[in-house]
């Protein structure tokens, strides 16, 4: 008995020697092909059409040999070597932070000024889709950076961190219907609303465990797009409200110009380029990224910064530790919501309208996705994945009703695979100079 | 006491008892695994689906009466529905049973996008409905106005306790239930007692799964018509009712899902319809701040 046992043990340390068992594999195959018979069988066999049906039992066949076939490639590879290494390194490999030799410098450090330079002339070859394309996606990075620091740095699962992005759209666009606010007023005056909701929101409700504060942030994400919907007489419910274009120094960029102001075009005596407008809220779209960018960059390095990342790792310790959690959690909130707001107002200028359609939980989902993506707290992975996850869909449009498909088995094969992302952090080594005293 | 009120107060009660067999699902997983199962919601969407293409096939196949038609329906839905439970935990959860905290909660999210696409794009994005099967009705005059009772509500009602109740058996006198209450209460302990603690998991999620599907055939019943977005808000007023109630109670939920709906009915023939969902949401957010540990459930205490 206790050799066999020996036996298997050995066999698991050193699996070059070991026999495949086909027989396993097979009956693994066989069960998971009953069970996708089972799960399949219905919902894709049967399409409905009225009160009546149509039957498809190719589609059933096919995805049911599919999984059957995946299931014996994946049950005979993990038994091999390599198979058996891939599962290990899987199990072990999920160290918090990654450090650093206290005087590593990065090869990679030229990247920047070169994407800066590559940002600088964009506008100049690109066309009006291109550009509307980067600019989403620029949005979108604004977005993953700001739920990064709620998510990734602090911990704090926020579900509704759609609700901040429409207060901030809403915002420009109610601030013109009803106060006559402009781009440049809103900017800031958003940001600063959606910081004020997300101090309002998060002080009653930080104190609660963390799955609950999920739940409660989804609840206010979905209170704020069902009040949009619904308040016909204030926010024009779901046929949304106009938003002006954007002005620079006064100057406008429609071809005419609205109340005696001066357009752009006339002023520097050109002829009229509608695409002018994207190019101006491209280039203040990246000057607050790369603003957003340098902050995110101190603050993680401040005590604010490393006191989210210590509450995420254990808040029990923490707080035995003296850390005040309310207001650690409550400034992660605040800064995350008021990024939303920003990237609110460039959006609602960007599109020209606001309706509530835009700020469903899909698009909470999708933010969501980025940072895990991204990787929890990475900064370079976040802006990577914004990038890929906004422009992939429009390279891949025959993909397009494929997407939110992908994006479900995205978010649970990183949660199995990566659960802190693709991009580990990784951060310089601190050592303390010879002949300081300790 | 005038005829609305009492009108709102049949409807609310139909509705909360079905929103307390959803709440069933929340309220075990949470209290085995500790996590909130997201992708309830969808569950129940996949039953509603999987009422009406079971209604289909029987009628298709010459079933006429209701007797055999809902029985046929109810037993095809709850074991398809439960193995989609198994199937779910299996694939989202079990890789990640010693992962950190966010990991399954983002993998249910991943999972409730996958069932609401993957229905979608099996079954179109139009609205589908099934036919009145109870026609007919019993009426009140009260007062001034009157109060109607469908048969359908009447049904609802009969089987909602029906299932409540055989939980209830199954939870307090079986062994499965023995062994499942044992893993909520320590799972270390009940493995080291010789529980197989996975095969627990699964069997709730499971019976969760079996409960959403009661509950999927007996709104397709009552409404109608659902598509494939229905999930989502009736998966969080059903968590709103586990709250309620105190997440982790089984009666608590069966309670927060009548109150739930007594009060949202209540409040869209007083107040306003166009807000029931506001007012619903509301709820959550404030019970989950004045009193997190609901009616009936125990405050959280965190040890180290």
């Amino acid at each position: 008995m206790s050799s066999v046992t020996l036996n298997k043990t050995l066999d698991a340390s050193t699996p070059v020697s070991k026999a495949l068992d086909i027989k396993k594999s097979l009956i693994e195959a066989l069960v998971a092909g009953l069970l996708a018979l089972i799960v399949f069988g219905p919902v894709v066999g049967v399409v409905l059409d009225g009160y009546s049906f149509n039957w498809h039992p190719t589609r059933v066949a096919g995805m049911t040999a599919i999984v059957m076939v995946g299931r014996l490639a994946l049950s005979l590879f993990t038994q091999t070597a390599s198979g058996a290494a891939l599962i290990a390194r899987f199990k072990g490999g999920d160290g918090g932070v990654h450090v650093l030799a206290p005087d590593y410098k990065s090869r990679l450090l030229w990247i920047i000024p070169a994407l800066i330079v590559i940002a600088i002339v964009f506008p100049v070859f690109a066309n009006k889709y291109l550009l509307t394309v980067v600019i989403l996606g620029l949005i979108y990075v604004l977005l993953g950076l700001g739920l990064n620091i709620v998510v990734g740095l602090a911990g704090l699962l926020d579900l509704g961190y759609v609700g901040f992005y429409a207060i901030g759209a809403y915002g420009l666009a109610l601030g013109y219907q009803y106060l006559g606010l402009g781009f440049w007023s809103a900017l800031p005056l958003c940001a600063i609303a959606a910081g004020l909701a997300g101090c309002l929101l998060g002080f009653p409700v930080l104190r609660m465990h963390g799955d609950y504060l999920a739940i409660v942030t989804l609840g206010f994400g979905e209170i704020i797009r069902l009040i949009l919907n619904n308040w016909l007489s204030f926010t024009g419910g779901p046929n949304g409200l106009p938003v002006p274009a954007p002005t620079f120094m006064g100057l406008e960029f429609g071809r005419k110009a609205k109340e005696g102001g001066v357009p752009v075009h006339e002023f520097l005596g050109t002829a009229y380029n509608p695409d002018l407008k994207f190019i101006f809220i491209y280039a203040v779209l990246f000057l607050v990224v790369l603003g957003v960018l340098y902050i995110k960059n101190r603050l993680t390095r401040m005590p604010m910064g490393r006191a989210w990342e210590a509450l995420r790792e254990d808040e029990i310790a923490c707080r035995s530790m003296g850390l005040n959690h309310v207001l650690v959690k409550l400034s992660a909130f605040t800064i995350g919501a008021s990024t939303a707001g920003l990237a609110g107002v460039f959006f609602a200028s960007y599109q020209g309208f606001v309706n509530p359609s835009s700020f469903t939980f899909f698009e909470s989902a999708l933010i969501l996705a980025i940072v895990v993506l991204g990787g929890m707290g990475s900064t370079v992975g976040v802006v990577i994945a914004a990038f890929v996850l906004t422009v992939a869909p429009e390279l891949l449009r025959s993909f397009a009703e494929y997407r939110v498909l992908l994006f479900g088995v995205l978010m649970v094969l990183m949660m199995i695979w990566r659960p802190r992302g693709l991009i580990r952090i990784s951060r310089i080594g601190v050592q303390p100079r010879k002949g300081v005293a300790p | 006491m005038d005829g609305i009120f009492l009108q709102q107060m049949v409807n609310g009660l139909t509705l909360g008892s079905v929103y307390g067999l959803i709440a069933i699902g929340y309220t075990m997983v949470y209290g085995i695994i500790g996590m909130i199962n997201f992708a309830h919601g969808e569950v129940y969407m996949v039953s509603a689906y999987l009422a009406a293409i079971g209604l289909a096939v029987l009628s298709f196949f010459g079933v006429e009466s209701f007797s055999f038609l809902i029985l046929g329906t109810l037993i095809f839905t709850i074991i398809v529905t439960g193995v989609y439970g198994l199937v779910i935990e299996r694939i989202a959860y079990k890789p990640l049973r010693n992962s950190t905290r966010l990991a399954p909660l983002i993998s249910a999210i991943g999972m409730s996008l996958i069932l609401q696409n993957y229905v979608q794009l099996s079954q179109g994005a139009r609205q589908q409905g099934v036919p009145t099967l109870l026609e007919g009705s019993l009426r009140f005059t009260v007062g001034s106005g009157f109060v109607q009772l469908t048969y359908t509500k009447l049904f609802i009602l009969a089987a909602a306790f029906v299932g409540m109740a055989a939980l209830t058996y199954l939870i307090q006198y079986t062994t499965l239930g023995r062994m499942c209450r044992a893993v909520q209460q320590d799972r270390k302990m009940a493995s080291i007692l010789g529980i197989n603690t996975d095969r627990i998991i699964s069997s709730v999620f499971i019976i969760g799964a079996a409960m959403a599907a009661l509950a999927g055939v007996l709104i397709t019943m009552n409404y109608g018509t659902f598509d494939f977005y229905a999930g989502f808000i009736i998966g969080i007023k059903a968590f709103t009712a586990a709250v309620l109630g105190g997440i982790g109670s089984l009666p608590g939920a069966m309670l927060g899902g009548l109150i739930l709906g007594v009060a949202e009915s209540q409040f869209a023939g007083m107040v306003n319809s166009d807000y029931k969902d506001v007012f619903s949401f509301s709820l959550l957010v404030l019970i989950l701040i004045f009193r997190p540990q609901g009616l009936l459930g125990r405050p959280h205490v965190t040890k180290v």
